[in-house]
């Protein structure tokens, strides 16, 4: 049988020097679901981006049905009946699900007026064909992440999509939502839809996909039925050596409480409570994980702890020390750190080098600095130190760091912050969008740290992340802690995510 | 060669940009003029042809390395201050009154006047870098209209305070020669004005790569959220950098007073101002470059008033030159693709050779 999609020989390389592709030769057959998986800076993403026209290879050809085609641009690929879903929603958020869908198609009465009870009925018969109820007369931006993803793939299966790209679809969904994606996948499969699957979650892989193809730096390592591999043999692939998802146990000696918030309360600009009475307690040895969907609340109750935002109400002590209202550089001060969750907003200035990002916190002591004069010399042997240690992968020292992979960035940052000898460290989503070898770094590092005394607060929308590390669990939920667990053996992803929608709620 | 042309890029793009403007003006002046060979030498030769015209040179450099200083200390904070010529203008005017009105040695005299003139272009820094700080208004348009106050508010103390009646023109009194700044030795006009200038250049440089306040002024400028994560104190720096600035710009202004024309004589706003932005964007905000930068900006300027006085060339036309040279060198992208081709190139010869496994 031909194959639906054939990409051969696509290199690729970005403006700035980076060779996403290494000369890739990749076939997808048609009807079958066809995961693609690799750590962050594989080129899974740049590869989907050649298929879909957005981005330009210097060498290689695409052939759909057998036939060599020139996709220049994504209208080319939607002509040809591939859709491509991206990881950030290409929707506008003021229009309705019903406008959405008929953007750039619109039906017109007259040639110029917009004929709304048509797009509303082409949407009703859309949604379903195909059983994906959405509410069509409602506004993007009122709508949760798994609806507006589903009016995203039907937007191109409304453009006749036959082969659809999903890029990271599950990365924003909680284990409910991932779990109804998956039906609709499979409910599209029976239609004779082809769906190219990227991601880097390996139990959705086997339990979604029919062919599976691992990346690793720009080459494609293998392609293979599902069956033939395990979670473990796909890992070992991505990775190329082993890699432990066991659940870190609980330390054994936890000591007095060191962080202490109670009723902190936020209204923010628009009147919006987005945090009511939020109160928790951190001993020293433990890790306390902060479970919920982004955006209920979490944003704010961190900027709150680490002083880059005023609390209206409440308490925060460390030990005996208040806290309240402390500026970022008093609360360092205080050994607290912090791991911002947007790592190129917050937690780095990319443009300049290594050396100048690990000093922000600490240039204005000895032996960094002496009076007002900066010690050059010291500081480059300090962040010699740090790059081998945490095993930052720079040309040296001076390098910018906007040349180094997401991975090499977050670790530029965890090493920062967890060199300041911290006794609470504050990590909102230390892991997010790096790769499987870093992700384990930074796990063990708060691990040590954990087991040296500190108190640590990890944020995080990875709930595997979450239940693999926390001594304890808390979940929240439009601004409330609607859950505690003390225990966290035995707790499953899909315990936390009936509290984390709002469906349970209650002490456990 | 590929490898060569990366890491000299901004060097050869500079060379090139350089060499279109020249060549441009070459074509406007054989369009313009009667004896296109003599112009042309005017233009380009001249100011290296005579000791007078190089020392000419020298002196019309050192004002716009004092401002240009001043533009890049904020620019280096990403703070779009464009006040230099308002502080200059300012801290001249305030220099002149304190020179005029005090009587000291010149031991004492020449730096407590510079520190007056120097304070008052402070104060006029502040005042947007403490607006955009508070209110968020935009330190460009307030800076560009503090240069308007400064000018006129300057012009009504000279002309009806401190004017000199017995000057034929709109002139302040002479200052005192105690606040005089002397001739270097073994030049006829060069003042010590421009070792001034490079000493100041050499201390900005020092202040921005070597203390701690210069780290907090360039993070600023890199990342202003990554700076007060870090517990920068983002507002005040954010000032600091601007009442730094305006110092400068006004001790610029003031060497000019004390060192060439020993009165307050500007009827019309100078202009050093602006030459400093466009040094400051040449000199990419680094303080050593901006000596290059304004150097070269004073011969296009020295060179472009011989081509004014000696031929049929207009100084219109002197200007339309100059501007095409500047904008080739100040056109981030120019040539920006022709790098990233040979990054490409590079990249692919080094990665895809050795083998693909697929």
């Amino acid at each position: 049988m031909v194959p639906i999609l054939e990409a051969k020989n696509i290199v690729k390389v970005y403006p700035n020097g980076v060779v996403a592709n290494k000369s890739i030769s990749i076939s997808v057959e048609e009807n079958t679901i066809h995961a693609i998986v690799g750590e962050n800076g594989s080129g899974k993403t740049t590869l989907m981006k050649v298929i879909f026209g957005i981005e330009k290879p210097q060498e290689g050809d695409v052939f759909y049905h057998g036939k060599k085609v020139q996709v220049k641009n994504p209208h080319d690929a939607i002509a040809l009946g591939i859709g491509m879903v991206h990881q950030h929603f290409m929707l506008a958020p003021d229009l309705t699900v019903a406008e959405n869908l008929v953007l750039g198609h619109e039906p017109l009465i007259n040639r110029f007026v917009l004929d709304t009870r048509k797009s509303q009925q082409i949407t009703q018969e859309i949604s379903e064909k195909y059983k994906l109820p959405v509410p069509i007369n409602q506004k993007i931006k009122d709508l949760p992440l798994g609806i507006k993803q589903r009016v995203e793939i039907l937007k191109a299966l409304l453009r006749n999509a036959e082969l659809l790209i999903l890029d990271e679809p599950t990365s924003v969904l909680t284990p409910q939502e991932t779990e109804v994606l998956f039906q609709t996948l499979k409910e599209l499969k029976k239609y004779g839809k082809t769906i190219i699957f990227i991601s880097h979650k390996l139990k959705e892989i086997k339990e979604i996909a029919d062919k599976v193809t691992v990346m690793r730096d720009g080459r494609i390592i293998d392609t293979r039925n599902v069956e033939e591999l395990s979670e473990h043999d796909i890992s070992f692939l991505m990775v190329g050596r082993d890699i432990s998802f066991e659940r870190i146990p609980a330390s054994e000696t936890i000591g007095e409480p060191l962080l202490k918030v109670s009723n902190i309360s936020f209204t923010n600009e628009e009147n919006m409570p987005v945090l009511k009475n939020v109160s928790f307690e951190i001993n020293a040895g433990e890790i306390l994980g902060l479970a919920g969907i982004e955006g209920n609340g979490q944003n704010e109750l961190v900027e709150i702890l680490t002083g880059l935002r005023k609390m209206e109400k409440g308490e925060v002590f460390k030990k005996q020390e208040d806290l309240k209202n402390l500026s970022p550089r008093q609360l360092r001060e205080k050994n607290i750190c912090y791991i911002p969750a947007d790592r190129m907003k917050n937690g780095v200035a990319e443009t300049t080098t290594l050396e100048e990002n690990f000093i922000v916190d600490r240039y204005y002591k000895p032996p960094f600095s002496r009076g007002f004069r900066l010690d050059w010399k010291y500081i480059e042997k300090y962040s010699k130190e740090l790059i081998n240690k945490f095993q930052i992968l720079a040309h040296s020292s001076k390098t910018p760091v906007n040349s180094l992979s997401g991975g090499n960035i977050q670790k530029v940052v965890v090493a920062r912050e967890l060199s300041a000898n911290p006794t609470i460290i504050i990590a909102d989503q230390p892991t997010r969008g790096i790769d499987v070898g870093s992700e384990e770094l930074v796990h063990n590092l708060l691990k040590d740290a954990r087991d040296k005394g500190s108190a640590v607060f990890l944020i995080s929308a990875n709930l595997d992340e979450i239940i693999k590390l926390s001594s304890k669990i808390i979940v929240i939920y439009q601004g409330e802690i609607v859950a505690r667990f003390d225990k966290v053996d035995g707790i499953r992803d899909v315990d936390l995510g009936h509290y984390m929608l709002g469906l349970k709620r209650g002490e456990a | 060669m590929d490898k060569f042309i990366l890491k000299y890029f901004n060097a050869i793009r500079i060379s090139i940009a350089i060499t279109i403007g020249v060549v441009i003006s070459f074509f406007l002046i054989f369009l313009i003029s009667k004896n296109p060979g003599a112009s042309l030498s005017y233009l380009f030769l001249s100011p290296f042809l005579s000791s007078i015209r190089m020392e000419n040179l020298i002196s019309a450099a050192s004002p716009i390395i004092f401002c240009g200083l001043a533009i890049a200390i904020p620019f280096q904070a990403r703070i779009f201050n464009v006040g230099a010529e308002g502080a200059l203008f300012i801290g001249s005017v305030t220099g002149v009154v304190f020179a005029i009105v005090t009587k000291m040695p010149p031991l004492i005299h020449i730096p407590l006047t510079l520190l007056v003139a120097g304070l008052a272009g402070g104060i006029w820094g502040l005042i947007p870098g403490f607006l955009k700080a508070k209110w968020n208004t935009s330190e460009l348009v307030v800076s560009l209209m503090m240069n308007y106050v400064a000018y006129f508010f300057g012009l009504y103390i000279i002309n009806y305070y401190f004017r000199d009646k017995a000057a034929g023109a709109l002139v302040s009194l002479k200052i005192s020669t105690s606040v005089w700044i002397p001739t270097l030795p073994f030049f006829s006009r060069t003042s010590w004005t421009i070792v001034i200038a490079l000493a100041f250049a050499f201390l900005v440089y020092f202040l921005l790569y070597h203390t701690t306040l210069g780290y907090e002024i360039r993070t600023t400028g890199f990342n202003q959220h990554f700076a007060k994560f870090g517990g920068i104190n983002v507002f005040k720096i954010i000032i600091l950098a601007q009442i730094i600035g305006g110092f400068i710009a006004g001790v610029g202004g003031m060497t000019e007073m004390m060192g060439i024309h020993h009165r307050f004589n500007w009827q019309i706003s100078p202009g050093y101002g602006w030459d400093g932005v466009v040094v400051a964007i040449i000199g990419r905000n680094h303080p050593i470059l901006i000596i290059f930068a304004s150097l070269f900006l004073a011969y296009l300027r020295i060179g472009g008033q011989y081509l004014n006085l000696m031929s049929d060339v207009p100084y219109e036309m002197v200007s339309v030159i100059q501007s095409v040279i500047i904008l080739l060198i100040t056109a981030e992208a120019f040539l920006v693709q022709w790098k990233e081709r040979i990054t490409v190139k590079e990249a692919e010869r080094k990665e895809i050779s050795h083998g693909t496994t697929s």
